[in-house]
């Protein structure tokens, strides 16, 4: 391999804890480890505070009151639908630390809604109020943030052990490095710039980083999540369309078309011609409420003069991939270390079938997971950090469009096209089969193995070129563990293989970037009231 | 996506250059800034709760631009949306306002 092609001039940072990701687990994870006396930095790829999915967004959050028959409950609602993968233990880790963390968020100021006795309600976060609050609980801390800083590569030491990143200032048109004790991943899921609300720089630059440095996967399989929205809009929420009736061009009604449990219908009807929604279904009261949960919602159509409680209109589905999905960095202990020493994983960039198996909604149990899993990456980073030796010698481990590898570079945007056209379409992702993933799996193996003997990207080419390189990666985790698990399970639905096989009730990992393996680990042993739920209900599929 | 910047509104306090998440505007020397990658742009309507002003209009198509010239074609006054979470003064009321409880209770 020849030399990086950015030269990291411009600004050069030492600290205990690099964090990279400004959403709900970064600033989390910042905030947290900066507490701990840490010295910290915080590179966002865009403007922490705005930057990701939550920000734009109104969110549910997965909050129970510490009474053991409420958490019980909440805990075991869940598991038919994630097809009895999550792992009770940790889903009552995430309760007690959202919990927690609600509360001092209500301490630190912000203005949850009260109910008729004056008492604060804790089941929703409203995004840019959350997220500006994040922004300033990190600063008050100590944290050093770094906007318009998306990172390109991971330093590793001569142990292999990560310590620190760089990337590049896009409004300053230099660079940075930061030499760190700890890495924290929070770099978002990744969701193939599909139009899905606040998703457009989640493209997986953290897997990428991550594995280059030689962290693996769980739950790949899990990363067709697929959001409502109308179809000219970004907003996508899912949640207020169950109070819609589905229709298509003529007006009739969509038979067995819903919100839940329904959206392969809807997807199997746009892949013949358009559908149309109407909230029709909401009274006076509850479009009242939906108003004052989510004012985002409404723009679009307030904008376009649409009312979508009395008129018609067109619907798509938008691409969330793995931020909704469940696969993401594989943790390996409680502190959400993964496989590499002096790396940790949070929020959407790690998995998240600890709590969820292999299906999520939107927000609840991912919010939460955000705010738990950040909190505890920040943690270990920090007592990680501050123990790493200094006068360690670095180099960067990252890869496509970074290294001198052949005559001229790859074209970023060309390659982009590509992995959407594999991962968009509902007949390869949605609805799988081993043809069609082989198929795409084909081009996307050959896809990484072009971008890797390409020279590197010029300077203003480099984060497109990374993008292009990070989402060819991750589809190719995703394809690859969706090939290998021969049944439906959770959201992995698999046309030949329409069942869930009981034998098949295991973890996959997904590990490598020449070459992709994927092997199988144990789930966590089914609880006896979850054995009788599933013979009761049949598995999820 | 984003369409318009007020020149009778801006003050060219910049603070969008900074707050948008996707990088789409560019500061200018001698006034507001511009709208330099509006390709970027991922309609989030965050700049406009952002800008100070209410200076800023995104337009509710997320795909392309719908060609809006001037404050006269959006048709909504602008900053309805930093008025309804409650920011601006007059709504700060508005910030702790969520029925979102009231929608995930509805059966």
């Amino acid at each position: 391999m020849g030399f990086s092609s950015f030269a990291p001039s411009g600004l050069h940072l030492t600290c205990d804890v690099l964090v990279l990701g400004g959403g709900p687990a970064g600033t989390w994870a910042a905030f947290e480890a900066a507490r701990t006396g840490a010295r910290v930095v915080l590179a966002d790829k865009g403007f922490c505070g705005t930057s990701g999915a939550t920000a734009p967004s109104g969110t549910s959050i997965w909050y129970v009151e510490p009474d053991p028959k409420l958490r019980a409950a909440a805990i075991v609602s869940r598991e038919a639908l994630g097809g009895f993968l999550a792992d009770r233990a940790w889903s009552a880790r995430v309760l007690e630390t959202t919990h927690a963390a609600l509360h001092e968020l209500g301490a630190r100021g912000y203005p949850f809604p009260v109910d008729g006795a004056g008492n604060p309600i804790r089941v929703s976060l409203q995004g840019p109020e959350y997220m500006r609050l994040m922004r300033k609980l990190a600063k008050g801390a100590g944290v050093r943030i770094l906007d318009h800083s998306p990172a390109l590569e991971l330093l590793v030491d001569e142990a292999g052990a990560v310590a620190g990143a760089r990337g590049i200032r896009r409004q300053q048109g230099d660079g940075w490095q930061v030499d760190a004790g700890a890495v924290v991943i929070a770099t978002g899921g990744c969701a193939f710039l599909s139009r899905a609300l606040g998703c457009t720089a989640l493209t997986g630059d953290g897997h990428l980083m991550a594995a280059e440095a030689g962290a693996d996967f769980s739950g790949m399989e899990f990363s067709n999540a697929y959001a409502i929205a109308a179809d000219f809009a970004s907003v996508t929420k899912t949640l207020f369309f169950k109070w819609a009736t589905f229709t298509d061009e003529a007006g009739e009604v969509i038979p067995g078309a819903a919100s839940n449990g329904g959206r392969s219908v809807i997807a199997r009807h746009l892949q013949k011609g358009r559908v149309f929604a109407r909230l029709d279904r909401a009274d006076a009261a509850m479009q009242a409420n939906m108003r004052a949960a989510q004012p985002n919602f409404f723009l679009p159509f307030d904008r376009m003069g649409i009312d979508p409680f009395t008129d018609r209109f067109p619907i798509t589905l938008h691409l969330e991939g793995t931020v909704r999905g469940t696969g993401g960095l594989r943790i390996v202990d409680e502190t959400c270390a993964t496989r590499v020493p002096g790396l940790y994983a949070a929020g959407d960039a790690a998995t998240r079938e600890l709590i969820c198996g292999g299906f999520t909604g939107g927000g609840s149990h991912n919010a939460a997971w955000a705010v738990s899993s950040g909190r505890w990456a920040g943690r270990a980073a920090a007592e990680f950090g501050r123990r790493a030796p200094n006068g360690r010698v670095r180099r960067g481990a990252g890869t496509a469009g970074l290294r001198d590898a052949g005559a001229r570079p790859f074209d970023p945007a060309e390659a982009a096209r590509t992995v959407v056209g594999e991962v968009h379409p509902f007949d390869r992702n949605y609805f799988r089969t081993e043809e069609g993933l082989t198929r795409s799996l084909d081009r996307l193996d050959s896809q990484w193995a072009r971008l890797t003997a390409s020279a590197p990207a010029d300077g203003t080419n480099v984060l497109r070129a990374r993008e292009a390189a990070a989402m060819t990666a991750v589809a190719r985790w995703m394809y690859r563990s969706g090939l290998a698990r021969t049944e439906s399970r959770g959201m992995h639905r698999r046309i030949d293989h329409a069942a869930a096989d009981p034998a098949q009730r295991h973890l996959l990992t997904a590990a490598g970037l020449t070459e992709v393996s994927v092997s199988h680990r144990p789930a966590p042993p089914l609880a006896a009231d979850a054995a009788e739920q599933r013979s009761s209900e049949g598995i999820a599929a | 996506m984003i369409e318009l910047i007020s020149a009778a509104r801006c003050t060219g306090c910049n603070i969008c250059v900074a707050a948008c998440p996707t990088n789409v505007f560019a500061s200018s020397l001698s006034g507001p800034p511009v709208i330099a990658r509006q390709a970027d742009c991922q309609t989030c309507f965050m700049c406009e709760l952002y800008c100070p002003e209410d200076a800023l209009y995104v337009a509710p198509a997320a795909g392309a631009p719908l060609g809006l010239a001037s404050e006269a074609d959006a048709p909504l006054p602008l900053g309805t949306y930093r008025a309804a979470i409650g920011w601006t003064p007059a709504t700060a009321a508005n910030r702790s306002v969520d029925a979102m409880h009231a929608v995930l209770s509805a059966k």
